[in-house]
């Protein structure tokens, strides 16, 4: 069913599933972290490994804008990007989306200028939170490989036509080698059949995309969009059931780890949750009783998802690794806050940001978020978001 | 368009937005938004077509006598026409009502 282990660099394994998807256009600018992504898929082609179209730009958005084109006229679109690039491409972002064109792209997070960093955090994509994309949280480099193949399943269903991205953390996932389990191409194949457009731009049936919306007919089509964003969510499920069912690896929107029993949660997002693993076990020797939360699907937000999974806690710590600057501190929280504010009963909440910049997070320091949050609670203190990890 | 836009609920709203029945520009008449139109001096003209060159809108079209006219329908009174004409047998006039 699924072939042996091997080790592999993970933006290596992503460009192969895009590879075995069997890609028809791929338009991309090169930058740090998600350099070998690009470099990888542009050898794939120059080999003759991959039959596609690459298109190299003079900037990201003309890598987004090149897609549009060719996802327009019904090429099996990819696109791969970070940080500047990302903020770059940001006008697109919301173009493509309101299109309904089912682009993949990977987005190796990386933190925002300035200062210039070209490490890790989760500032860019949070800048583009609201761009209309399907937005799925990688934790390791199984993962990757694994819904880099999903997202084009997904985002190509005739239900959904909606962007994917792929949030894979920079260098602490794209550059390191791990071992995975890959697919044979029998199986990519039946998973994933090539794509048909149900709207194609061609001379034989004239058509008009991006079209000008009248006051009357601009808010009837962002309801129409917010719509099928949301009603995503279903196909999201039946398609890492079926993934799952295919290689035994499941996907679910909040994956969670040691919650039974649990009064204290932990939430992250990404690559940390691996770590955060480390720390929940080594409170649970010592009798803490925490457990782990990942949020996998951030967009649709996995409102039911959320509710049922803090179900029983009493303090809920968030680690979020962007800033919303002058508002609520941490943007995963605070839409956590929002989903269980009309519940009567929830769990005290706090929220912690770290990890910026390519900060480390040691296990040590999940464990005194933990411990800071309790004392927080038990002194009554009301803090909007606490900053963990920095020197005064 | 099967309908004025005004008619569209959001369920009616085609995935993407996509128009897919091409030339239906013809049904969105956008004549009144000029605030002139060009009246052409048939004595002067020489019928050869440079308005009808130049229009951005396709809005002229040639009558059956052979002289190039707007269908004020469409025209929205650029005067690009009229700058461009060799004659000068186009006048910009203001609309009056």
């Amino acid at each position: 069913m699924t072939a042996k282990r091997v080790g592999m660099e993970v933006s290596i394994a992503l460009s192969d599933a895009v590879k075995m998807a069997n890609a028809d256009c791929i338009a991309a600018y090169p930058i740090t972290p998600q350099t070998h992504i690009v470099e990888h898929l542009s050898e794939l082609v120059a080999d003759g490994e991959l039959d596609a179209e690459f298109i190299p730009v003079e900037s990201e958005h003309s890598a987004l804008s090149v897609c549009a084109g060719t996802s327009a006229v019904g090429a099996r679109t990819f696109t791969a990007t970070s940080s500047q690039g990302l903020a770059l491409m940001h006008e697109i972002l919301f173009i493509v989306s309101a299109m309904r064109l089912p682009i993949v792209m990977a987005v190796a997070n990386r933190a925002l200028s300035a200062p210039l960093s070209i490490w890790n955090d989760h500032s860019d994509v949070m800048a583009s939170r609201d761009c209309g994309w399907i937005q799925i949280f990688t934790e390791n480099g199984q993962e990757v490989f694994d819904q880099t193949l999903c997202a084009f399943r997904i985002a190509e269903d005739h239900r959904v036509l909606i962007p994917t991205i792929i949030n894979l953390d920079g260098f602490t996932l794209s550059h390191v080698v791990e071992p995975l389990y890959l697919v044979n191409q029998e199986l990519v194949d039946k998973f994933l059949p090539p794509y048909k457009p149900l709207f194609a731009l061609h001379p034989d049936k004239p058509l008009t995309m991006g079209a000008f919306g009248m006051p009357e007919v601009y808010a009837e089509a962002k309801k129409a969009q917010e719509v099928a964003l949301r009603n995503s969510y279903s196909v999201i499920l039946e398609v890492w059931k079926e993934w799952g069912d295919l290689t035994g690896r499941h996907y679910h929107p909040m994956e969670t780890y040691k919650m039974e029993g649990a009064k204290i949660g932990l939430l992250t997002m990404g690559s940390f949750g691996e770590t955060a693993m480390g720390a929940v076990d080594h409170m649970r020797e010592n009798g803490i009783p925490v457990g782990l939360l990942k949020l996998r699907l951030w967009r649709p937000f996995p409102f039911e998802e959320i509710r049922k999974s803090v179900r029983g806690l009493e303090t809920l710590v968030v680690m979020d690794r962007a800033l919303s600057f002058g508002g609520v501190g941490g943007p995963v929280c605070s839409e956590i806050k929002t989903a269980l504010y009309q519940q009567s009963k929830r769990p005290k909440i706090f929220s912690f940001i770290g990890g910026l910049g390519g900060r480390d997070v040691p296990p040590e320091q999940f464990e005194e978020m933990i411990q800071q949050a309790l004392k927080m609670k038990r002194k009554r203190v009301v803090e909007e978001y606490t900053m963990i990890g920095i020197r005064e | 368009m099967a309908k004025p836009m005004e008619k569209y609920g959001w369920r009616d709203i085609p995935i993407g937005c996509v128009v897919d029945e091409p030339g239906n520009a013809r049904e969105y008449k956008t004549g009144d938004w000029k605030s002139q139109k060009p009246v052409v001096d048939t004595a002067k003209c020489i019928q050869c077509g440079v308005c009808w060159v130049f229009c951005p809108d396709a809005a002229i079209y040639k009558n059956q006598e052979g002289y190039y006219l707007a269908n004020l329908d469409y025209c929205k009174g650029c005067g690009i026409c009229a700058r461009e004409c060799w004659t000068g047998c186009i006048k910009m006039v203001e609309e009056e009502k």
